[in-house]
């Protein structure tokens, strides 16, 4: 699929529902069905620093598509991790680098993105087209 | 409790609006407390009418500015009973209080081995400062330990104490615990070993009557937003023979005598300390401040903050799982927890969502938060317009919390 097409599955499944906290229940069962990252790369070295929940996060590059595997400490960010990861994982470099993710903010969780909500999402979000740049540079 | 909870409440227009559908309820006082119609109309007053640098012009609006300025801070100085107006340095906050002692301090008295303690509850405010005149000067930091239900070891900081000890910089209340320090009599104990001691008041004055004189703190420090005032205004309280030889910390305007190609003197206090044109609109949002203060009584609100809080924790810790962060005996109307092992920032976020403001993470006291080897805690801190239906509201999102994370 297509990150458009992802994309849209995951707005539907969130307008769907009216209440706050309903939305925040979808949430946690994403994070739930994030593919657990290699516990030797839940390191320092791969972490993303927020100000107060951390997220760790590992690339790596096959047959011109980039996989992302990442964990966090906190569920809510987890969840909203795991969508970034289902979004763009297995993606080209030129798709992730392009990709504008405007779910996020379809979905009103945009404030989780914000690089004032000091929870390391918008750190990841660099992070994972920078990796992307990284790929396409070497390649 | 003597005054009227529903008449306080009009008085702070921000508190009666709905966020995410519901009432807001403002728990994060301890961050900044809302202003009173009286300190957001003093303000407006101040540029609608009175608008004019001080303490230059000699006509009409220069002296009338200049006036009300220095009738604020002989209020101020009434407000903490300092014994002289010239005792009371107006900054832009505690941090620049304390920034100012420790530097000023520092360069004067501070040399290679000579020691500072402070402890493991401080604010970053009252930490970094001296980590860094330290570092610069090559003199020691010691750390105070904290006991377990969160409250200083006073033992542990009076061992501390060598012949190299030069000054003890303490809060007066833990922003993250709520522990209120004896520090009268870590005042004293100081005193007989001849040590100076810096107050970081910022969580004090708010809560508790602080009388300066009868703590007999060489230096007390504090912010105006953090006491239903403006932002960008604080005090630094220091004793007239500290601050006549400690050296100006930033120079510029106002604080000058004289000043010749060749050489320069300095003003005498309080100006020596006050350089540039100073904050005049958050001097008259704090005297408006500390006029409510006043008018609604530190020990009345005291008490009522007081009842809030053991409203709080009862309600709290009939939740199962609850793990609290300063039990002390002695406590302003702060709880620090977290639900079990749900993170801090997952409890905020859901909490937030119904219409509650706490703060989550570490309060800018890293050292304190990682003693406890947590990622933070969920912190509720109460002002005397909080009510007790309110707490009843955080402690059903509370349980609310535990049912979805677990």
């Amino acid at each position: 699929m297509t990150i458009q097409e992802i994309e849209s599955q995951i707005v539907d499944e969130f307008t769907a529902l009216d209440d706050w906290l309903d939305k925040y229940d979808l949430i946690l069962d994403m994070g739930k069905s994030l593919p657990p990252i290699d516990p030797k790369y839940k390191t320092d070295q791969f972490i993303i620093s927020g100000c107060q929940s951390k997220v760790w996060l590992h690339a790596e590059y096959r047959d011109g598509k980039v996989y992302f595997t990442a964990d966090s400490d906190a569920i809510i960010t987890k969840g909203i991790v795991s969508m970034l990861v289902s979004v763009l994982s297995g993606q080209t470099p030129d798709a992730i680098q392009s990709a504008d993710l405007n779910f996020i903010n379809r979905i009103g969780l945009n404030e989780h993105l914000s690089p004032t909500r000091s929870n390391g999402l918008a750190s990841m979000v660099k992070q994972m087209k920078l990796y992307a740049m990284v790929f396409k540079m070497k390649s | 409790m003597s005054f009227d909870i529903q008449q306080v409440r009009a008085d702070f227009p921000i508190l009666s609006q709905a966020i995410y559908k519901r009432p807001l309820i403002y728990f994060d006082n301890a961050a900044t407390t809302q202003k009173p119609l009286q300190v957001i109309n003093a303000i407006s007053d101040y540029y609608l009418h009175d608008n004019c640098n001080i303490h230059r012009g000699v006509h009409y609006l220069s002296v009338k500015a200049t006036e009300a300025f220095e009738e604020a801070r002989k209020e101020v100085r009434e407000f903490i009973n300092a014994p002289s107006t010239h005792e009371v340095i107006f900054t832009k906050g505690a941090s620049e209080s304390l920034n100012l002692v420790a530097a000023s301090f520092g360069k004067k008295f501070l040399k290679e081995g000579d020691e500072v303690i402070t402890t493991i509850m401080e604010h970053h405010s009252n930490f970094v400062p001296w980590q860094i005149i330290c570092g610069e000067k090559g003199a020691v930091l010691r750390v105070a330990n904290i006991l377990p239900n969160g409250e200083l070891d006073q033992e542990h900081l009076y061992s501390l104490i060598t012949d190299r000890t030069k000054i003890i910089a303490l809060t007066h209340v833990s922003n993250v615990l709520g522990t209120i320090n004896p520090i009268k009599d870590i005042i004293a104990f100081a005193h007989g070993k001849g040590i100076p001691v810096v107050v970081d008041g910022a969580q004090g004055v708010s809560h508790i009557k602080v009388d300066v004189t009868d703590l007999d703190c060489d230096f007390y420090c504090f912010s105006g937003h953090k006491m239903y005032g403006p932002m960008g205004i604080g005090v630094l309280y220091g004793k007239e023979k500290w601050l006549e030889e400690l050296p100006p910390y930033q120079s510029g305007g106002e604080m000058v005598k004289d000043v010749t190609i060749e050489k320069t003197t300095y003003n005498e206090l309080p100006f020596k300390f006050e350089a540039g044109t100073p904050n005049v609109e958050g001097v008259m949002g704090l005297r408006a401040a500390v006029q409510y203060l006043k008018n609604l009584g530190m020990e009345e609100i005291h008490a009522y903050e007081d009842k809030l809080l053991k409203h709080a924790v009862e309600r709290l810790s009939a939740i199962r799982d609850m793990r609290f962060f300063g039990t002390a005996l002695l406590k302003a109307s702060l709880v620090s927890f977290l639900i079990g092992d749900i993170h801090p920032f997952d409890a905020g976020t859901i909490i937030d969502k119904m219409g509650i403001a706490v703060r989550t993470g570490h309060h800018c006291a890293q050292p304190l938060i990682d003693h406890f080897g947590i990622p933070g805690t969920v912190r509720a801190s109460f002002a005397f317009y909080n009510t007790i239906e309110e707490i009843d509201k955080l402690t059903d999102a509370v349980s609310r919390v535990k049912t979805m994370f677990s």
